[in-house]
C-alpha cells in the first residue's frame, strides 16, 4: 500500500464521490427542505398522521395509531352551529402527532412560524389526544396555510368532536392510505400525474410544497392502471368502489386489477358472515352465462379494512 | 454449511464460501423467476390464483424483485468475490470462515426480509422497501462483512499491482454501503415529502448504477482474459471506464422523477448525465469485445464465454436505452410504461445474468475441481433463458410503446389494457421459460457436484472437453 498511485487514486475517489454526493443530495436536500407546505401538504399529513410505512405504532402495517377527517357542521364545544362545515382532524388520545406538528419547520418558514404562535400547536400532548384544523393568515401578500390546535384555541376535545358527528361524516383516509401501501396498489397506480400530459383526464400534476410532511409519497413507477390523484374528482361513488373492490370485473369487464374481497374480513354491514366460496360459485355461473345477474356485493363492516381504502380513494380529489 | 460455521477458520477448505454462494444464489434464481412468473400469470389472467390477501399481486411483486436482486444478482457477486479476488490477488480469501458467517446471515437476512415483505411490512418506498431494521440488517450484516472481506483479501494479495476487476470490486462493495446507508435516511431519521421520494429514487439508480453495473463488468474483465488466453485490450479503457462509472453514474438519480416537480437545474443536470452514461458502457463494451480478437471461435464453443459475451452484447440496448430514454425528449413518452419495466429486466434479466451465470459456472466448477455435469442441459439453460428473456423484452417493450401512445394522446385507461393483453401474455410465457431454465442449471450443477469429471490439479476446468 505504499505506491503512490493508491493515494492518489483515493483521494480521487472521495473527491468524485464527494463531490457527486453534495449535488445530487446536500444543494437539492436544501432546496426541496425550504419549500413552502400548501394546503395540500397539510391536509394530506394531518390526514395520514405520522408515517404511513412500516413504524413502531403500526408494525404489522394495518393502519393502525392513524387519525380520522371529520367534517364538522356542529361546533362540539359550545354545541352552536358553524357558519359552513369545517374539517377536523382528530387524533386521540394515544395517536402520534404528524411531521408538522412535532417539527413545524418543515412547513417552511411562515407556516411554521404561525403553526406555532396562533396555531399554538407546542401544547398539543399526545398522552391527551388533540384535534387540529388548518387555517390561513397573510404574510405579506401571501395568504399562508397553517396547523391550528382546536383543542387548546376551541376547547375541542377528540372525544367530544366523535361524538358530535355521524358516521358518514368520518373519513378513515389514514388508515386507508395504510392498506394503500400494504396492498400493493401503487404497484400498478400512481400518484403522479406528469407534468408534459395527463391534464385533461388524470388531472393537474402535484407542486413542489405538496408533499411536505407526507411519508411515504408512494408515487408509482410502473402505470399499469389509471393515476389516481385525483380519483375522486372523477368518480366520487361510494357503491362503485365497492364493486370495483370486490371483484374488478363486476364493472369493469376487461380490467385486470385483483379482487380485493379479503379486505371485507369475516362479516359484513349488519354483522351477517360473508359467504365467499358461495359468492364465487355464483359469480363464475354468472360469468359463464347460466346467471341473469350478478350476485349481490355484500355491504362492508364500518371497521373493515375496505372501508379505510374506500375513505382514503373518494379523499383523492 | 453449519458445520463450518463454527470450524476453525483454517481447517475450512478454500473456496468453501464461494461454493455455498454460488449455490445460494442459483436457489435464489430459481425461487425469484418462479414468483416473477406467478406474478406475469396474474397480469395476463388476473383471476388466476385469487381473493387470497398473502398470493394477491401487491404481496408478491415486491418478494420478486428482491429475491432476484438480493438473492440471485448480489449473492452471485458475492460468490464472484469470494472466488475472483483471492484468485488475482494470488492469495487466499482473507477469511473463509467469515465469508461462510456471510453466506449464512444472507440467506438468513433475506429470507426474513422477504417474509416481512410479503406479510405487507414495508416501508412503501420502491427498491427500498425493506422496513428499515432489514436495511441496517443488510448493512452490517451482509454488506460491510462483504466489504470487509474484499477488502482485506485485496490488501494481504501476493501481486504488486491491483488488476482491473478488483478495483471495481473494492470501490463497488465500498459505495454499496454509502448508497444503503444514505438512501435510507428518511427511514433512519424519518425524512418526508419530496426529499424521501428523491432519496428513494438516489437509492434505486444508485444500486443499480453503482452496485449491480459495475461489478457485473468486473466479473467480464476476469473471465473473457481468463478463458480466452487473451490479455485485457487496454487497461487505459479500464481506467476510463472505472472512473466515469464514479463521475458519471453516481449522479443522475433525479432522471427517474422527471415529472414529478424537483428541481428543473436538477432535472437537467441529471439528464446530461444520464446520456453521459455511455462514457463507461462504450469504454467496457468495447474494451471486453476487443480482448475476444482472435478467439471469436469460443463464443460458440464455450459456454461461459457465450454467456459472458451475450451478456455483453447485450449491454448496447442497455445503455443506448439507458443513456436516451431518460432525457426530456423521450422520457415523457415512455415514463411509467412497460418500456421501463421492458428496459429494468434487460439490465437485470438480460445484462448482469449473463455475466453472473458465466462467473457462477466457471466458479463453480474451478472451486469444486468438477467439469460441468452435461453440456447439453447447459446449453438448454442458455437457449431458454436467452428465449425468456427475448420474449420478456420485446413484448413488454411493445406493451410499453402502446401505453407511451395511450398516454400522450389520453386514450381511456381500458383501450390501453386491452390492448396490452396479448403482450402481458407474452411476457408470462417468456417469464416462465426463465424459470425451467433455471431449474435445468440447479439440476446440473447440483449433477456437477454431484459426478462431474474431476478436474486434475493445475488444470481448468474449460481446458476439459465435455463428456454428457
Amino acid at each position: 500500500m505504499n505506491f503512490r498511485e493508491y493515494k492518489v487514486g483515493s483521494r480521487m475517489f472521495s473527491f468524485a464521490l464527494g463531490t457527486s454526493m453534495c449535488i445530487t443530495i446536500l444543494f437539492p436536500a436544501m432546496e426541496m427542505g425550504a419549500a413552502d407546505a400548501t394546503d395540500i401538504a397539510i391536509d394530506k399529513q394531518l390526514t395520514a398522521g405520522r408515517e404511513t410505512g412500516f413504524n413502531y405504532d403500526d408494525l404489522l402495517v394495518q393502519g393502525a395509531n392513524k387519525p380520522m377527517k371529520v367534517s364538522l357542521s356542529v361546533d362540539p364545544a359550545t354545541k352552536q352551529p358553524l357558519a359552513q362545515p369545517v374539517d377536523a382532524y382528530v387524533y386521540p388520545a394515544g395517536v402520534s402527532f404528524p411531521s408538522g406538528i412535532l417539527h413545524p419547520r418543515i412547513l417552511g418558514k411562515d407556516s411554521a412560524s404561525l403553526t406555532e404562535s396562533h396555531g399554538r400547536v407546542t401544547e398539543a400532548q399526545k398522552t391527551a389526544g388533540a384535534v387540529f384544523i388548518i387555517k390561513h393568515d397573510k404574510v405579506g401578500e401571501r395568504n399562508v396555510p397553517y396547523i391550528s390546535n382546536a383543542t387548546a384555541i376551541l376547547g375541542w376535545q377528540p372525544d367530544a368532536v366523535m361524538a358530535s358527528v355521524k358516521d358518514e361524516d368520518v373519513s378513515k383516509a389514514g388508515a386507508g392510505k395504510t392498506i394503500f401501501v400494504r396492498e400493493g396498489c401503487w404497484w400498478c397506480h400512481t400518484l403522479l400525474p406528469e407534468q408534459t400530459q395527463d391534464w385533461q383526464v388524470f388531472g393537474a400534476p402535484p407542486m413542489l410544497g405538496d408533499f411536505n410532511g407526507e411519508s411515504p409519497t408512494a408515487f408509482g413507477s410502473d402505470r399499469k392502471a389509471p393515476d389516481l390523484l385525483h380519483v375522486a374528482s372523477r368518480n366520487s361513488s361510494k357503491e362503485w368502489m365497492m364493486l370495483h373492490f370486490f371483484n374488478p370485473r363486476l364493472v369493469q369487464s376487461h380490467s385486470i386489477m385483483p379482487r380485493f374481497d379479503y379486505l371485507w374480513g369475516e362479516t359484513d354491514a349488519k354483522g351477517n358472515k360473508i359467504d365467499y366460496d358461495k359468492w364465487r360459485a355464483e359469480y363464475n355461473d354468472y360469468h359463464a352465462g347460466k346467471r341473469v345477474d350478478a350476485p349481490e356485493v355484500p355491504e362492508y363492516a364500518k371497521d373493515s379494512r375496505i372501508r379505510a381504502l374506500v375513505d382514503y380513494m373518494l379523499s383523492l380529489k | 454449511m453449519l458445520k463450518y460455521l463454527f470450524a476453525k477458520n483454517e481447517d475450512i477448505p478454500t473456496g468453501t464460501a464461494a461454493v455455498f454462494f454460488g449455490f445460494s444464489s442459483i436457489v435464489w434464481f430459481v425461487i425469484g423467476t418462479g414468483l416473477g412468473s406467478f406474478n406475469a400469470a396474474k397480469l395476463a389472467f388476473p383471476d388466476f390464483v385469487t381473493g387470497v390477501e398473502y398470493l394477491a399481486f401487491g404481496h408478491m411483486r415486491q418478494v420478486h424483485v428482491h429475491a432476484v436482486i438480493f438473492g440471485w444478482i448480489s449473492m452471485a457477486f458475492a460468490m464472484a468475490m469470494m472466488y475472483i479476488t483471492p484468485v488475482l490477488g494470488n492469495t487466499k480469501l482473507w477469511s473463509e470462515k467469515l465469508g461462510v458467517w456471510n453466506c449464512f446471515l444472507w440467506n438468513v437476512g433475506l429470507s426474513l426480509g422477504l417474509t416481512v415483505l410479503w406479510a405487507g411490512i414495508t416501508s412503501g418506498r420502491e427498491y427500498s422497501d425493506f422496513p428499515w431494521f432489514i436495511d441496517l440488517y443488510i448493512a452490517f450484516f451482509i454488506a460491510i462483512p462483504l466489504a470487509i472481506n474484499v477488502w482485506m483479501t485485496v490488501i494481504t494479495r501476493r501481486t504488486q499491482g491491483i488488476y482491473t476487476t478488483n478495483w471495481f470490486f473494492v470501490g463497488s462493495c465500498f459505495m454499496l454501503i454509502i448508497v444503503f446507508l444514505i438512501g435510507n435516511l428518511p427511514e433512519f431519521f424519518h425524512l418526508t415529502g419530496l426529499t424521501e421520494a428523491y432519496l428513494t429514487w438516489w437509492f434505486a439508480h444508485n444500486v443499480l448504477g453503482l452496485w449491480i453495473t459495475p461489478v457485473a463488468a468486473a466479473i467480464a474483465y476476469y473471465t473473457i482474459p481468463k478463458v480466452t488466453g487473451n490479455p485485457l485490450y487496454s487497461h487505459r479503457i479500464g481506467h476510463l471506464h472505472f472512473w466515469s462509472v464514479v463521475v458519471f453514474y453516481s449522479t443522475p438519480a433525479a432522471h427517474h422523477l422527471m415529472s414529478a416537480p424537483l428541481p428543473e437545474w436538477l432535472k437537467s443536470f441529471a439528464s446530461v448525465e444520464g446520456v453521459l452514461i455511455l462514457v463507461p458502457a462504450i469504454a467496457f463494451v468495447s474494451n471486453i469485445l476487443l480482448t475476444m480478437q482472435g478467439k471469436w471461435n469460443m463464443f460458440v464453443e464455450n459456454l461461459e464465454i457465450r454467456f459472458t459475451v451475450t451478456g455483453v452484447l447485450l449491454a448496447i440496448p442497455l445503455n443506448m436505452q439507458g443513456g436516451f430514454q431518460q432525457t426530456r425528449a423521450i422520457n415523457w413518452y415512455v415514463h411509467g410504461t412497460g418500456w421501463i419495466v421492458a428496459h429494468a429486466h434487460l439490465a437485470l434479466l438480460g445484462f448482469s445474468t449473463f455475466l453472473e451465470g458465466a462467473a457462477v459456472y466457471l466458479g463453480l466448477q474451478t472451486l469444486m475441481k468438477r467439469k460441468l455435469y452435461s453440456l447439453t442441459l447447459g446449453n438448454v439453460h442458455f437457449w431458454l433463458l436467452l428465449i425468456g428473456f427475448a420474449t420478456y423484452w420485446i413484448s413488454m417493450t411493445i406493451a410499453g410503446l402502446i401505453q407511451g401512445a395511450g398516454k400522450i394522446y389520453e386514450v381511456p385507461y381500458i383501450d390501453v389494457v386491452i390492448a396490452e393483453h396479448p403482450y402481458m401474455i407474452a411476457r408470462w410465457v417468456g417469464g416462465t421459460m426463465v424459470f425451467i431454465s433455471n431449474v435445468v442449471w440447479l439440476y446440473n450443477m447440483w449433477m456437477t457436484a454431484r459426478v462431474g469429471t474431476v478436474v486434475p490439479n493445475g488444470r481448468m476446468p474449460h481446458e476439459l472437453a465435455y463428456e454428457r
